[in-house]
C-alpha cells in the first residue's frame, strides 16, 4: 500500500478537527472535535508503526497511551464544562467574554499644543531702555 | 625680568583664587584683594625699570605641538608692555584701595574684589603675552570679568541688562577678532608675537587688509568705538570703581594696546587705516556731543572715555603710535582720577545727577582739587598731561604723509572740533558740580563732608601723574624709543625713528583757540543763569537727540533685537507645534495602535486559538516550502 | 506486489472507502447543528477509524478503539449533554461567528500537511500484512511490559489523578444546591 493513503487521511482528519475546535459554539462540541484531533494523531502513529515496524513497537503502544489519556481528558473536560454550566447557566463558549479588553474611543486631543505661559525676559529690555 | 613679569601676572590670580575660596571674612578679603595687586605693581615697576630702553626680551616655555603649530607660553617684555603694565597695576591698586571703603561694607564685596584681581591678572596676561593665543585667553577673561562686575548690583534690572549688553557687544567684535588672530597665525606660520611681527615686516603676509580689518572689529568692540560703542555708557550701572578701572583705564585700552602691539600688520593695510580714521572721527565727535548733553555724571565721563579712546585710535590711524600710547597712559591716569573723584561726590550727595550737585567746592576741598586737575587734563589745558597727549596726536595728524595723509586730514579736522567740545563739557561738569548755587543735599548741615582716607589717598596719588606726566615730553625721544617708534620695536630692521612728543606749532595754536572758544561760550551761557544747565541753551533742539545718544540703542533694538526676538518666537512656535507635534504624534500614534490592537482581545478563546493556529500554519508552510525547495 | 499507480490493490481500495466514511462523519460531527446527532456521528467516525486500524494490522488497537471511544467516551459526551441541558433539537447558531477564519485555518493546515506528506512519502510503499505479527495482543503486550512498563504505570497514576480531579471539580457544595437550576 502506498504510504500516502493513511497519512493523508490523518492530515485531513486533523484539519477537520481543527475547524471544529475553532468554530463550534458549544463547549461539548469543542471537546468532540478535540477527540477527532487525537484520533488523527493516533492514525498517523499506527500507520507509521506499520511502515517502520521498529523493534519497540512504538506506534501502537503510544496509540494505547493516547487513547487512555484522551479518556482521562474527556472526563476532566466534561467536569469543567459542568462547572462552567453551573456558574453561568450556559455552556456557550462564544458568550464567555470576561477576558476581553474594553475598547475605548480613540481621542486625538493630545495632538493639539496647549499654550504654556511664555516667560518674557524683561530684564534685557530694561537694560536696553537707554 | 621675564620671571618678574610672569609673577606679576600670577599674583593677582592667586589673590583672586584665595578670595573666591575664602569666603566672607572681611579682614582677610581686604588684605587679599590689595596685597597681591600691590605686589604686582611693585613687580611691574621693577620690570619697567629693568627694561629701560632696551629691546624686547622674550622667554617662552614650549607646551608641545598641536597639529601644525608649536604651542608655547611665556612672557614678552617690551617697552610698550612694561609701561602699560605699570599703568594697569597702578590703577588697579588705587581702585582696590578705594573699594575697601567704598564697597567694603557690602555683602558681595568678596566676589567683587576677587573679580577685580582676576581681571588685573587677565589684563597683565594680555599685556605681557608672548603668544597671540595667550593674549586671546586674557582678552576673553577680561570680557567675562567685565560682565560679572557690571552686573554686580544684579538686583537692578539696568545692571543685568547692561552686563549682558556689554558682553554681547564685545563678543560681536570678538568673533571677527578670533578669525583675524587665526588667519594671522596661519599666515605667519606661528602664533608667537615675535614671529608675527617679523612676518609682517618681511612682507610675507597675504591679505593684510583682511587681517587688519578683522582685528579692527575686535578693537572696536573692546574699546567701544562706533558702531559697538553703546555698551560703555550703559555699563555705568556698575559700581564706580569698576568704571574707573575697567571702562576708563584698562580694559577699553586693551584694544588700543593691541593695535600698538600689532602695528606693523595695520600699517600694511592703508584702507584699514582710513577706515580707522573715519570711525575714530565719527566716534570722537559724536561721543563728545553726547557728553555735553548728559545729566548723569558717570554718563558724561563714559562718553568722554569713548571720545578720548577715539582720539587714541585716530592717533594710531595717522601713524602716531608713540603719541597714541602716551595719550593712553595719561588718559588712564586722569580718567581713573575723574571716576574715583566722581564716585566720592556721588556717594556723599546720594545721587548721580548733576542737578543734585552744586557748590561743593567748600564742602569737599580735596576732591574738588583733584577733580579740577583731572578736568584740566581732560580738556587739554597746558601744562597738564592731557594737553601733551592731545597735541601729540594732532601734530602727527597735521604732519602725516604718504599712506597716512588722508587719515591725517580726517583726524585733524575732527580732532580740533572735539577738543573744543571736550573743553565745553569739562567746564560744564566742573561748574555744575562745584560752583553755582547749592541745591538741597542730605549733608547740608555739615560744613565739610569729605571722604575717608582710603578714598582720598588714591585720588591724590592719581592726581600726580595726571598733572605731572606732561614732564615726560622732555624725554620724548627716549619714551618713543622705549615704546618702540612707530614701526617695529627698538632694534628692528627698519630701525626705530625717535619721535618727539613736543607739540608742534600750528596745531597747538588752533587747538587752544578751539578750546578757549568753546569753553568761553559755555562759561558765558552758564553765567546767564547759574542754576540752569548750559547744555540746553548751547545745544538747542539737538539736546534731546544727544541726550539719548543719537537714539542708537533704539536703532539697534529695531534692527537687531526685535528681529532676533521674532525669530526666537518663531523657533519656539515651530518647536512646539511642528517638532513637538511629531513627538506628541508618536505618543498619540502609539496609543492609536494600541487601541487598534486591543480590538484583537475579544475575550473569545476560540478567536485566540484561531489566530494562534493561523500563525502556526503559516510558519509551518513557510518552513516546509523553504525546506523542500532549497 | 505491484506498485503501479493505476492499479491499486484491494487493500488500498478498502482503505480509501473507509477513509471516506471517516472524513464524512468527521465533517458531520463538526458542522451539524444538532448536538446529539454530532455525538452519534462521532461514534461512526470512531468506528471507521477502528476499521482502518484493522486494515493496518493493529488488531488489539482496533478493539480498544471501539471499546473505549465508542463505549465509554461517547457515553460520557451524552451524559455531559444531558447535564448541561443541551438543546435536543437543532439549534439556530451552533457555530460561532468565527467560522470563516476557522475554515481558513483548517484549509491551510490541510493544505500544508498534505503537501508535505505527499512530497515526503510519494515513493514509500509498505505492506501492512508484514506487520500482522506486531499487532496481535500477545505482541503488543510483550512490547508494553518489556519496554514501556514505566509509562504504563505512570499512566495508571494519571488516570487516578483524573478521576479524583473530576470528582472534586464536579462536587456540589452545600451552597450550590439552590442555584444552577436554570
Amino acid at each position: 500500500m502506498h504510504a500516502v493513503y493513511p497519512l493523508v487521511l490523518g492530515a485531513l482528519l486533523f484539519a477537520i478537527g481543527l475547524y471544529g475546535v475553532l468554530a463550534r459554539r458549544s463547549a461539548i462540541a469543542v471537546l468532540m472535535a478535540i477527540e477527532l484531533l487525537l484520533n488523527a494523531v493516533t492514525l498517523n502513529l499506527v500507520s507509521f508503526g506499520a511502515i517502520l515496524r521498529d523493534q519497540y513497537g512504538m506506534g501502537q503502544v503510544f496509540t494505547l497511551f493516547i487513547i487512555t489519556i484522551a479518556a482521562a481528558e474527556t472526563g476532566l473536560g466534561l467536569a469543567i464544562v459542568l462547572l462552567l454550566y453551573r456558574q453561568r447557566a450556559t455552556a456557550d463558549l462564544g458568550e464567555q467574554r470576561e477576558l476581553a479588553e474594553p475598547v475605548e474611543p480613540f481621542e486625538t486631543d493630545e495632538l493639539e499644543y496647549d499654550a504654556e505661559a511664555e516667560t518674557e525676559s524683561d530684564e534685557i529690555e530694561a537694560g536696553a531702555a537707554r | 625680568m621675564n620671571t618678574l613679569a610672569f609673577l606679576a601676572s600670577l599674583l593677582p590670580a592667586i589673590g583672586a583664587a584665595v578670595t573666591f575660596a575664602g569666603g566672607r571674612d572681611l579682614r582677610h578679603v581686604k588684605f587679599w584683594s590689595t596685597a597681591p595687586v600691590a605686589a604686582a605693581f611693585v613687580l611691574a615697576l621693577l620690570v619697567a625699570l629693568d627694561h629701560g630702553t632696551g629691546g624686547t626680551s622674550t622667554r617662552t616655555y614650549s607646551l608641545g605641538t598641536a597639529g601644525g603649530f608649536h604651542v608655547e607660553i611665556g612672557t614678552r617684555v617690551s617697552g610698550l608692555a612694561a609701561l602699560t603694565a605699570v599703568l594697569v597695576t597702578g590703577v588697579a591698586l588705587c581702585v582696590q584701595a578705594y573699594s575697601t571703603s567704598y564697597l567694603g561694607g557690602e555683602p558681595r564685596y568678596a566676589s567683587y574684589a576677587a573679580l577685580i584681581s582676576l581681571f588685573t591678572a587677565a589684563m597683565l596676561t594680555v599685556v605681557y603675552a608672548a603668544d597671540l593665543v595667550v593674549l586671546l585667553v586674557g582678552w576673553e577673561i577680561m570680557g567675562i570679568c567685565s560682565y560679572f562686575l557690571i552686573g554686580h548690583y544684579w538686583e537692578k534690572p539696568e545692571a543685568r541688562g547692561a552686563s549682558i549688553k556689554a558682553f554681547l557687544m564685545t563678543k560681536t567684535g570678538d568673533v571677527p577678532f578670533l578669525f583675524g588672530i587665526i588667519s594671522l597665525g596661519v599666515q605667519a606660520k606661528s602664533f608667537q608675537v615675535n614671529a608675527v611681527l617679523a612676518a609682517a615686516e618681511s612682507d610675507t603676509l597675504h591679505h593684510p587688509a583682511w587681517i587688519a580689518s578683522l582685528l579692527l572689529c575686535g578693537v572696536l568692540g573692546k574699546s567701544a568705538q562706533f558702531p559697538l560703542h553703546s555698551w560703555l555708557p550703559d555699563a555705568m550701572a556698575g559700581p564706580t570703581p569698576i568704571s574707573a578701572l575697567i571702562h576708563a583705564a584698562t580694559m577699553v585700552a586693551a584694544g588700543i594696546y593691541l593695535v600698538a602691539l600689532l602695528y606693523p600688520v595695520f600699517v600694511l593695510a592703508p584702507d584699514v587705516l582710513v577706515a580707522m580714521a573715519v570711525i575714530a572721527a565719527i566716534t570722537m565727535c559724536g561721543a563728545a556731543l553726547c557728553a555735553l548733553a548728559q545729566t548723569d555724571v558717570k554718563m558724561i565721563l563714559a562718553y568722554s572715555t569713548v571720545s578720548q579712546l577715539a582720539y587714541m585710535l585716530g592717533g594710531m590711524a595717522v601713524g602716531a603710535r608713540s603719541q597714541a600710547m602716551y595719550l593712553l597712559l595719561v588718559h588712564g591716569a586722569f580718567k581713573a582720577l575723574l571716576f574715583l573723584a566722581a564716585g566720592v561726590v556721588i556717594h556723599r550727595v546720594g545721587s548721580n545727577e548733576l542737578s543734585a550737585m552744586g557748590g561743593l567746592r567748600f564742602r569737599m576741598p580735596i576732591t574738588y582739587g583733584s577733580m579740577t586737575i583731572g578736568l584740566l587734563a581732560l580738556a587739554g589745558i597746558p601744562p597738564f598731561s592731557g594737553f601733551f597727549g592731545k597735541e601729540g596726536v594732532l601734530g602727527a595728524a597735521y604732519g602725516a604723509s604718504g599712506e597716512f595723509a588722508v587719515p591725517g586730514k580726517i583726524v585733524l579736522i575732527f580732532g580740533l572740533l572735539t577738543a573744543g567740545i571736550t573743553a565745553a563739557y569739562s567746564l560744564r561738569l566742573w561748574l555744575s558740580m562745584f560752583h553755582g548755587p547749592f541745591p538741597d543735599a542730605p549733608h547740608e548741615h555739615e560744613a565739610r563732608v569729605e571722604a575717608p582716607q582710603t578714598e582720598l589717598v588714591p585720588l591724590m596719588l592719581l592726581a600726580i601723574p595726571a598733572a605731572a606726566l606732561g614732564l615726560v615730553v622732555l624725554f620724548g625721544s627716549s619714551f618713543s624709543q622705549a615704546i618702540g617708534g612707530w614701526y617695529g620695536e627698538a632694534g628692528s630692521m627698519l630701525g626705530s625713528s625717535a619721535v618727539s612728543l613736543w607739540p608742534s606749532g600750528i596745531t597747538t595754536l588752533l587747538s587752544l583757540l578751539f578750546v578757549a572758544g568753546f569753553g568761553g561760550l559755555t562759561f558765558l551761557v552758564w553765567r546767564r543763569d547759574e542754576q540752569a544747565d548750559p547744555a540746553v541753551a548751547l545745544l538747542g533742539p539737538a539736546h534731546a537727540v544727544l541726550l539719548n545718544g543719537f537714539y542708537f540703542d533704539a536703532m539697534i533694538d529695531r534692527g537687531i533685537v526685535r528681529p532676533a526676538r521674532a525669530a526666537a518666537r518663531l523657533v519656539a512656535f515651530l518647536d512646539a507645534n511642528v517638532l513637538d507635534a511629531y513627538v506628541r504624534g508618536s505618543g498619540v500614534g502609539a496609543r492609536g495602535l494600541g487601541t487598534m490592537l486591543r480590538r484583537l482581545q475579544t475575550g473569545s478563546v476560540q478567536f485566540y486559538l484561531t489566530c494562534l493556529f493561523l500563525g502556526v500554519v503559516i510558519m509551518a508552510a513557510v518552513y516546509a516550502y523553504v525546506g523542500t525547495v532549497s | 506486489m505491484t506498485h503501479g499507480y493505476l492499479s491499486p490493490t484491494g487493500l488500498e481500495i478498502a482503505f480509501v472507502l473507509v477513509g471516506l466514511v471517516t472524513l464524512g462523519s468527521g465533517l458531520l460531527v463538526v458542522t451539524i447543528k444538532n448536538l446529539v446527532y454530532a455525538a452519534l456521528w462521532l461514534i461512526v467516525c470512531m468506528g471507521s477509524i477502528g476499521i482502518e486500524y484493522l486494515l493496518l494490522s493493529a488488531e488489539l488497537l482496533a478493539w480498544v478503539q471501539v471499546l473505549i471511544y465508542g463505549g465509554a467516551i461517547i457515553v460520557l459526551f451524552l451524559f455531559g449533554l444531558m447535564l448541561t441541558r443541551a438543546p435536543i433539537g437543532p439549534t439556530e447558531e451552533l457555530n460561532v461567528s468565527n467560522r470563516w477564519p476557522a475554515a481558513i485555518v483548517g484549509l491551510g493546515a490541510a493544505g500544508t500537511l498534505v503537501t508535505v506528506i505527499v512530497q515526503a512519502y510519494q515513493h514509500t510503499w509498505f505492506d501492512p500484512r508484514d506487520a500482522v505479527s506486531l499487532g496481535s495482543g500477545q505482541a503488543l503486550g510483550t512490547q508494553l511490559f518489556k519496554y514501556w512498563v514505566l509509562p504504563f504505570e505512570l499512566l495508571s497514576v494519571l488516570l487516578l489523578a483524573a478521576l479524583v480531579g473530576a470528582i472534586v471539580l464536579s462536587r456540589r457544595g452545600s451552597q450550590d444546591t439552590e442555584e444552577a437550576e436554570a
